[in-house]
């Protein structure tokens, strides 16, 4: 649900990303930050327990620069990725225009994945949101590390509708800013279309 | 998609922005702010510059949704106002026909009451800006920026 104001003449929408627990959403984010020019972020803020996993969200002000003569901000959200923590990840959820699905490749987090992805349709449905219909893109993080699933593997347990998917290696960037884009371009296509019909 | 886009004009930006100042004078307030339910800062009056609005908004937000979610549990619509109270600073968050938050910073200069007693009023009148907003927003060519938004538009975003 974006929000538009005409008299400070900016764009806002919100993205959420997604997925099981140590799959590296907040790594993504904190990529992003460390990455991103002063002028065009805000802080980050992580809501974290003392162990550091995510206790509520992680939250990234972002510009990305004009459209039409409106600046464009985008607010990126990690949900905490604990199976747990699920009223938190729905509450999240609400007013997203788009959506990441980051995916551990290890072989043995592919159950964890199947979870996730099923809790993200379902958590959607609740807000009145169907998967296959908004802006969505797949990432498919950890490709650095040992012990990983084929890509193509990956694809057909996580992606069958074939969404705009990345290899990911979030600790030293590899495709992170690609995904971002990806959701963003997403984004931007939906609020035209949806506005075009 | 579900629900409909947030969108300010012009003539409700202003009014908006003058219930906020009026707010912050007759309550004594440091600042007061507005913000949507989904952590959009919408205006902010009083002594801003020191203050990170943005992280503001997107947490009273989040404090706000977890609100409601314990509301939810307990089977009650909402639980419209939250106060904290700091050693120096304190805040007081109402939540505004639903839509959105209130949010008014004070220190001993002002008093609960008071604040309490002026934000009743304040949302009175944001109620009846938002009214009209929603109603303006359904109006076709409402969000012209949208639709004239081009490929080009999207793909020079990235290209910068």
């Amino acid at each position: 649900m974006s929000f538009i104001n005409y008299s400070s003449r900016e764009i806002n929408c919100k993205i959420v990303y997604y997925g099981p627990g140590l799959c590296g959403k907040t790594t993504n984010l904190k990529y992003i930050f460390g990455n991103t020019a002063p002028d065009a972020k805000g802080k980050m803020i992580s809501l974290a327990t003392e162990t550091d996993r995510t206790l509520f969200f992680d939250f990234l002000p972002l510009s990305l620069g004009e459209i039409q003569g409106f600046r464009t901000r985008f607010h990126l959200y990690t949900v905490p990725g604990q199976v747990f923590y699920n009223a938190s990840r729905k509450l999240i959820l609400k007013g997203v225009d788009g959506v990441v699905f980051v995916a551990d490749s290890q072989i043995d987090r592919m159950e964890a994945n199947i979870e996730s992805l099923d809790n993200l349709r379902e958590n959607l449905a609740d807000q009145g949101y169907d998967l296959d219909r908004i802006p969505y893109v797949v990432q498919y993080n950890k490709r650095d590390l040992p012990e990983i699933a084929p890509v193509e593997e990956l694809r057909s347990l996580l992606n069958p509708g074939g969404v705009p998917e990345f290899e990911g290696e979030a600790t030293n960037g590899r495709g992170v800013f690609a995904t971002l884009k990806a959701i963003a371009k997403l984004v931007f296509m939906e609020l035209k279309r949806s506005r075009s019909t | 998609m579900a629900g409909p886009d947030t969108v300010i004009f012009e003539e409700e930006f202003t009014k908006i922005n003058a219930v906020c100042d009026r707010l912050r004078g007759e309550a004594n307030a440091l600042v007061v702010f507005i913000v949507d339910k989904n952590g959009q800062l919408i205006s902010a009056s009083g002594e801003t510059e020191h203050l990170d609005t943005t992280s503001l908004a997107s947490l009273t937000a989040g404090n706000v949704a977890a609100t409601g979610g314990i509301a939810k549990l307990l089977k009650e619509k909402e639980f419209a106002t939250q106060f904290h109270e700091g050693e120096k600073a304190n805040i007081h968050i109402q939540i505004v026909g639903q839509r959105v938050i209130l949010v008014v910073i004070f220190d001993t200069r002002s008093s609960l009451g008071l604040v309490r007693l002026r934000v009743r009023k304040a949302a009175e009148e944001l109620n009846k800006v938002f009214d009209s907003l929603v109603e303006k927003a359904k109006k076709p060519g409402a969000m012209s920026v949208l639709e004239e938004i081009t490929d080009e538009d999207i793909e020079n975003l990235f290209n910068e």
